[in-house]
């Protein structure tokens, strides 16, 4: 089997790489947490990229149900059929809707399932998963058949932490918690995204970057998706570095900040602490 | 060959499991450790840990197993250098006091001790301020070396030394110890559930599609309603330090309880009164917050719970620059009224016994301001305090 090693657009840690290589030899479901932004559900892009399989997607909602992923009986469309007397309701098969799980146990090559932010849905539902994650099958009760995986996929699980995971769901995944990447492997990550960025304006921005996360008492500290966001309109706009940095200013509120300062609190809090800072200097 | 590491796992309380551990011997023989410690510590903490909060207390027990003579107490004598803790124990120690060490053998004898002490300690407080040091009646008590004690464990000076992975704890930060004894308290507060359905209507409502279907001569009409879902909102405010030291178990117990019961939980950390600026980090290490920030980021439906003894001079209440660690421009009780202004639902829990406030003058005018809205920090005390938060 191919092991995992990155890709030419993705920065993997080398504890990532363990960890990935881990899920797919171990054939656990890889449980990836860390602080929003640092690319947890691009890493089952990646992973599938790199390793050549199919890559299935299942979002979770606070509404959605476990039950949703494996399949749906839709009585109601059957009992409106019913009522008109349509020919297809004697057929109980035509109603069922296959789920993201069934697709992914079903399909020709071991594809990845990715399912995001699992920790949005209710409490209960990654217990409601145990048998199926564990097993790879689960049972149609309405057709009186067995969905079973011939190749097990590899499933990546991301969440947010807004929610505590049932223990025994835990048990059952390998874990990776994705940590703030530091200032080199952020430069790397960079040179992935904007290989012909002027190293100047690299370093300004990354200077800039790192003491906006270090402003004490941020509601939402700005994440590496968004520093890419931002080098991308830096580079749009064609800034030189100087306009990063005032000639005698730490704290000034940074250009084009509506790419990382997300909320009015936080570029209130900016805006005052520049003040502050100007106001000592005078 | 693990199985010591497995068992002292499960010593430092660790929730790690005998098919996680199965999984680990099986995947370090399917060669994914590749013969390398730093491949063993990131596959083993895959394989055993599923919590980031879990990180530190493992990587304290994997730094005690396999660095062998790199044992617990290295990792964190690390951060405080031996020799900057004899200096002072040489400055501030009288005669009289180094004799007493003498006594007990000696600066290595009392090293061995405070080693002994440290993994005599069930783990990291979560409350971060007991630190050993700061009792008064231990060989490292707080008179001897300073007022303040000699807080083992400040991240300071970490970086002095090239460290392992596992003994640079990167992860201490997230370390929040204790899930027991909690569901009573749990249940306790569970009193201040607000159901309310909000949002997309996804469930059935069975008694309004009956109806309808009816009115409708037989033709099915489906009728839904949202979810409901718990609506409070609580902030909790807690004290820390001080006095507060002795009831560190039970903040930490309400707190966990609460964190776990309520979505919407927002907490802060003040010493003694509030005053002007809380903190979010129980150490208060991290920068301060202004307490006017506070105010404006919640809500008044929001429900403020604060913890505290309440015990201080009455001067930290009243008076303006009362403060023991900083000045403060405007006294406690303005602040405190401000608070109570701000959130109509308040209560103050009081961890002391109920038959000490009276003794206690600035408990008495805390008391006074909630209206007699404090309440022991016990489980009936908290019944009534729920009370309290839902008229």
């Amino acid at each position: 089997m191919k092991p995992f090693d990155g890709t030419a657009s993705y920065i993997a840690t080398p504890e990532l790489k363990i960890a990935v290589n881990a899920a797919l030899t171990l054939e656990r479901p890889l449980l990836v947490k860390g602080e929003p932004g640092t690319g947890k559900t691009v890493l089952a892009h990646e992973i599938a990229k790199a390793l050549g399989r199919p890559l299935i997607q299942w979002h979770i909602k606070s509404t959605t149900k476990a039950q949703q992923g494996l399949y749906e009986y839709d009585a109601v469309s059957r009992l409106r059929d019913s009522q008109l007397g349509d020919p297809r309701v004697l057929d109980i098969g035509n109603y069922i809707l296959r789920g993201k799980l069934w697709e992914a146990f079903t399909a020709e090559a071991p594809p990845v399932l990715l399912i995001d932010e699992i920790d949005k849905a209710d409490i209960e539902f990654p217990n409601d998963l145990l048998l199926e994650l564990d097993r790879m099958e689960f049972y149609v009760y309405e057709t009186r058949q067995t969905i079973r995986a011939e190749q097990r996929p590899l499933v990546v699980i991301t969440s947010n932490n807004e929610k505590e995971l049932p223990d025994a769901f835990l048990r059952r995944c390998f874990f990776h918690y994705i940590r703030f990447p530091d200032e080199a492997t952020m430069e790397r990550i960079i040179d992935v995204h904007f290989p012909k960025l002027r190293r100047d304006l690299l370093r300004e921005s990354l200077t800039m970057f790192y003491e906006l996360r270090e402003v004490p008492g941020l509601k939402k500290k700005p994440s590496t998706s968004e520093m890419l966001d931002w080098l991308k309109l830096l580079v749009a706009e064609d800034l030189p570095p100087e306009a990063l940095r005032t000639k005698d200013g730490k704290t000034e509120i940074p250009p084009l900040y509506g790419a990382l300062l997300k909320n009015e609190q936080d570029i209130h809090l900016f805006e005052r602490l520049a003040f502050m800072a100007r106001r000592e200097r005078s | 060959m693990f199985t010591r590491f497995f068992v002292a796992l499960r010593d430092a309380k660790l929730p790690v499991s005998l098919s996680e551990y199965l999984t680990l011997l099986q995947a370090v023989k399917l060669g994914l450790a590749d013969y390398s410690t730093e491949n063993f510590y990131h596959l083993a903490r895959g394989c055993l840990v599923k919590d980031e909060r879990n990180f530190d207390k493992f990587d304290r027990v994997f730094g005690a197993c396999f660095a062998g003579l790199e044992s617990l107490f290295d990792a964190i004598e690390g951060e405080i250098p031996e020799e900057w803790l004899r200096s002072l124990g040489e400055r501030l120690l009288s005669d009289e006091e180094k004799r007493v060490i003498e006594a007990l053998g000696g600066w290595d004898k009392l090293m061995e001790t405070l080693r002994q002490r440290l993994e005599d300690q069930k783990g990291r407080h979560a409350g971060g301020s007991k630190w050993i040091g700061t009792g008064g009646t231990s060989p490292f008590g707080a008179d001897g070396y300073n007022p303040e004690g000699v807080r083992i464990g400040q991240a300071e000076s970490r970086h002095r030394r090239a460290v392992k992975v596992w003994d640079r704890r990167e992860f201490r930060n997230f370390d929040d110890t204790m899930e027991l004894g909690t569901r009573t308290i749990k249940l306790a507060l569970r009193r201040l559930r607000r159901w309310a359905r909000e949002g997309a209507a996804t469930e059935l409502d069975l008694a309004g599609t009956i109806g309808a279907t009816a009115r409708n001569g037989g033709l099915l009409d489906l009728r839904m309603i949202p979810e409901r879902h718990n609506k409070v909102k609580i902030l909790l405010c807690l004290d820390v330090g001080g006095s507060m030291d002795d009831h560190i178990q039970i903040c930490d117990e309400l707190f966990s309880a609460a964190r776990s019961e309520f979505k919407h939980l927002e907490h802060y950390y003040f010493h003694n009164c509030p005053y002007e600026r809380l903190w979010r980090d129980n150490r208060r290490r991290d920068q301060a917050i202004d307490s006017w920030r506070m105010l404006n980021g919640y809500s008044a439906d929001y429900k403020l719970v604060l913890v505290g003894d309440a015990a201080m001079s009455p001067y930290e209440l009243m008076e303006p620059g009362g403060s023991v660690e900083h000045w403060n421009a405007e006294a406690g009780a303005v602040w405190l009224q401000r608070m109570l202004d701000h959130f109509p639902h308040a209560v103050w829990l009081n961890p002391t016994p109920e038959s000490h406030w009276r003794y206690t003058q600035s408990t008495a005018i805390i008391r006074r301001m909630l209206g007699e809205r404090m309440f022991p920090l016990t489980l009936a005390g908290l019944d009534l305090a729920t009370r309290s938060l839902n008229h």
